[in-house]
């Protein structure tokens, strides 16, 4: 990282990267709220159940490289990929920065020029979400960040765009920033996948305007010791469609947050996720919906299979303004404990301001059902593949808001794979 | 085929006896019914026979072609050829029923080791074992159940019974909530499976299944016991004049 934290809350001393205009005011802006609020804590309302600790200190804790030589997820999709090697973007392992109907340039070379648009996402969107609730680990991304792509889609893309992220040195510490605008009915698959670095902070905002629709998949590679924390801003315009999912297995300590605000009337958002950890596990979905604008959907689908003392945490909220009528919110959220020292906290909200909406939500916890289990096995199906296929059925739930079919297989087979080795 | 000898059977959980001494020799190509008045304990002396949890054996033993089954996983004893068809078939939302279907037909073959049969093959058997059944393309596709009528959920049990070929066919009460267009198919396709390599033990409330698959002995069980044994003809005498005559006699 170009600037040291210092832990606990206190005021890192940040000095922004020189950049064009609209970055550095970003920047500034950013690095200028981060000093008012400080770094998170265990005392912050939404850090109760994730102890952000090393998220914060001044070094990544170094976390060991995973080798496979398994192919990597969305490996067989024609995508325009971008490679980032411990956070840094490596230009020689990537395709060229071509795609009909999109723009796409490094946030470094973007910085440099007067791109307008740019100015009114970058930080802009993060700074948005700021409030009610504090979000310091991205103002200090915005403030910081020299990696990351700002990316204009003007219609319909080709193909997606896959950023691959790679993790080489045991020490790295990655702060990445991607800057996304959908013009009026354009439309953006953006695929991201790998571990990134030890510790990688996140961020990416997405301005969808009018009429344009934003897909977005994720899979958080298969390191055991890396320590990821992400955020998602995105602002949605009118009869808008934006559309996320995130599949994690493995990870120390995975926080992800999505701040969506519905700007636009008749838009939807979908976030969803599904997470599978075994021992040394913490993973934590922070969901912040706002809806401002009417006759709004909003879908959030949460899956958490934990064992071997693995820890799922969800909080999701839906705040509804007094005159976003005819809003749709749903929520749901579900741990499955495959043993007795695994643990699932669940933290939904709503608040609500208008009188004609329609939102619910649940939450579950529980283990596999024994029923089921027995009806499998009086088949003839062995004990520990028929509790995978209850598994699979389980998150499958979450992954069915995938719409793209081969996406949804990609990630099914990720998810048999992770079962499958832990039986071996 | 299937040899029940004294067995004594409670719950795990708490201090009741549920079989009290269960005597029962089923042997290879017959076809044999129980009877009995609800709570005498037949869908449990089911439900051990094929290893569910949460019931103890305290005395007796079974044995499936002379082997010991009840130290046997569930799945062991289904590779052994043993099924039940549910009195109450499970609900198993995102479980595709032909990847459940070929998954079980799969796992006992390669328990027995078999070959496992190629997707096609496996397609091409369903297809027409389900058809038969007047079981169509959606119920197939359908998750395991889910949002199966009644009696849809019964001859999907039969149909994973024609799948997986078992030597020793229990079926626990598969006429209930069946009208009778659904009870002759499901009839028919448990015909279809006699053999004289095959065993049925079918466990019924009703006489009215068993003149549609005829047995050749009918036991009557009452508090936890096979209480008496005899032709067909005990069938008709329980539809005639119910269970209280036959249980004040053996009293
Ligand atoms: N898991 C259980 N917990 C409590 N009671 C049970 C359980 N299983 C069976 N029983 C009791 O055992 C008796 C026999 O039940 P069951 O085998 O279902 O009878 P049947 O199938 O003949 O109607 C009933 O009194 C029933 O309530
Ligand atoms: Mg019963």
């Amino acid at each position: 990282m170009s600037a040291k934290l210092k832990n606990k809350g206190v005021v890192p001393s940040i000095t922004v990267p020189d950049g064009g205009k609209w970055a550095t005011t970003a920047r500034q802006t950013a690095a200028d709220l981060l000093s008012e609020t400080g770094l998170p804590h265990r005392r912050d309302e939404y850090w109760k159940y994730t102890d952000p600790t090393t998220l914060t200190a001044p070094e990544a804790t170094p976390a060991a490289i995973f080798k496979s030589d398994e192919a990597l997820p969305f490996d067989g999709v024609d995508a325009v990929k971008i490679v980032f090697v411990d956070g840094v973007y490596d230009a020689a392992q990537s395709d060229a920065l071509e795609l009909a109907g999109v723009e796409i340039e490094t946030l470094a070379d973007a910085a440099q020029k007067d791109i307008h648009w740019a100015g009114s996402v970058y930080g802009v969107l993060e700074g948005r979400g700021q409030n009610p609730v504090s979000r310091p680990l991205a103002s200090y991304n915005t403030a910081v960040s020299e990696q990351g792509f700002v990316i204009r889609a003007t219609g319909k893309a080709a193909k997606p765009i896959s950023f691959i992220y790679l993790h080489e040195s045991e020490t790295s510490d990655a702060v990445i920033h991607h800057t996304i605008k959908l013009d009026e009915g354009a439309d953006l698959t953006v695929l991201e996948n790998g571990p990134a670095a030890a510790r990688i902070n996140a961020v990416m905002e997405v301005e969808v305007a009018d009429s344009a629709a934003f897909h977005h998949v994720r899979a958080q590679g298969r390191d055991h010791e890396r320590r990821t924390a992400t955020h998602i801003f995105a602002r949605l315009g009118t009869e808008s469609s934006f559309k996320s999912f995130t599949l994690t297995v493995n990870g120390i300590l995975t926080r992800n947050d999505a701040i969506i605000e519905f700007t636009g009337d008749n838009a939807h958002a979908t976030v969803a996720g599904a997470c599978a950890g075994d021992g040394a596990f913490h993973h934590d979905d922070t969901v912040f919906i706002t809806h401002d604008a009417v006759n709004c959907e909003s879908r959030q689908v949460f899956k958490k299979v934990l064992r071997n003392g693995a820890v799922g945490v969800f909080q999701g909220k839906i705040l509804v303004k007094p005159d976003a009528q005819k809003t749709d919110g749903y929520q749901i959220s579900q741990g499955l404990l495959l043993d007795e020292n695994s643990t699932f906290q669940a933290k939904p909200e709503l608040e609500i301001y208008a009188d004609d909406v329609a939102c619910s939500h649940g939450s579950t916890v529980g283990a596999i059902d024994d029923t089921a289990l027995f009806y499998l096995t009086s088949r003839g199906i062995p004990h520990k593949e028929a509790q995978d296929m209850l598994t699979l059925a389980f998150l499958g739930e979450a992954i069915d808001e995938v719409e793209d079919e081969a996406l949804a297989d990609d990630l099914r087979s990720l998810l048999q794979g992770w079962m499958a080795r832990r039986h071996s | 085929m299937l040899e029940i000898k004294n067995l004594h059977v409670g719950l795990e959980e708490e201090d009741k006896q549920i079989l009290k001494g269960v005597n029962l020799t089923v042997e290879t190509g017959k076809v044999h019914a129980i009877m009995g008045p609800n709570g005498s304990g037949k869908s449990t002396l089911s439900y051990v026979l094929s290893g569910k949890d949460g019931y103890e054996v305290t005395d007796g033993s079974a044995e499936l072609e002379g082997v010991d089954i009840l130290d046997m996983e569930p799945e062991e004893r289904a590779a052994a050829g043993l099924f039940l068809a549910f009195q109450y078939p499970v609900e198993i939302p995102g479980v595709g029923n032909m990847t459940f279907l070929r998954t079980a037909v799969n796992a006992q073959r390669k328990a027995r080791g078999e070959e496992e049969l190629s997707a096609a093959e496996f397609l091409k058997v369903v297809r027409e074992k389900a058809k038969s059944l007047k079981i169509d393309a959606d119920m197939l596709k359908r998750p395991v159940n889910v949002g199966f009528s009644g009696g849809e959920k019964k001859r999907n049990e039969i149909l994973q019974m024609a799948m997986l070929e078992p030597k020793m066919c229990i079926l626990d009460e598969t006429d209930s909530g069946l009208d009778v267009d659904a009870m002759k198919l499901v009839a028919e396709g448990v015909n279809a499976l006699r053999d004289a390599g095959r065993s049925f033990l079918v466990i019924t409330h009703y006489q009215r299944l068993l003149d549609h698959i005829k047995p050749d002995v009918v036991h009557i069980m009452a508090d936890g016991k096979i209480v008496k044994t005899g032709g067909p003809e005990l069938a008709l005498e329980v539809e005639n004049n119910g269970y209280a005559d036959i249980l004040a006699e053996v009293a």
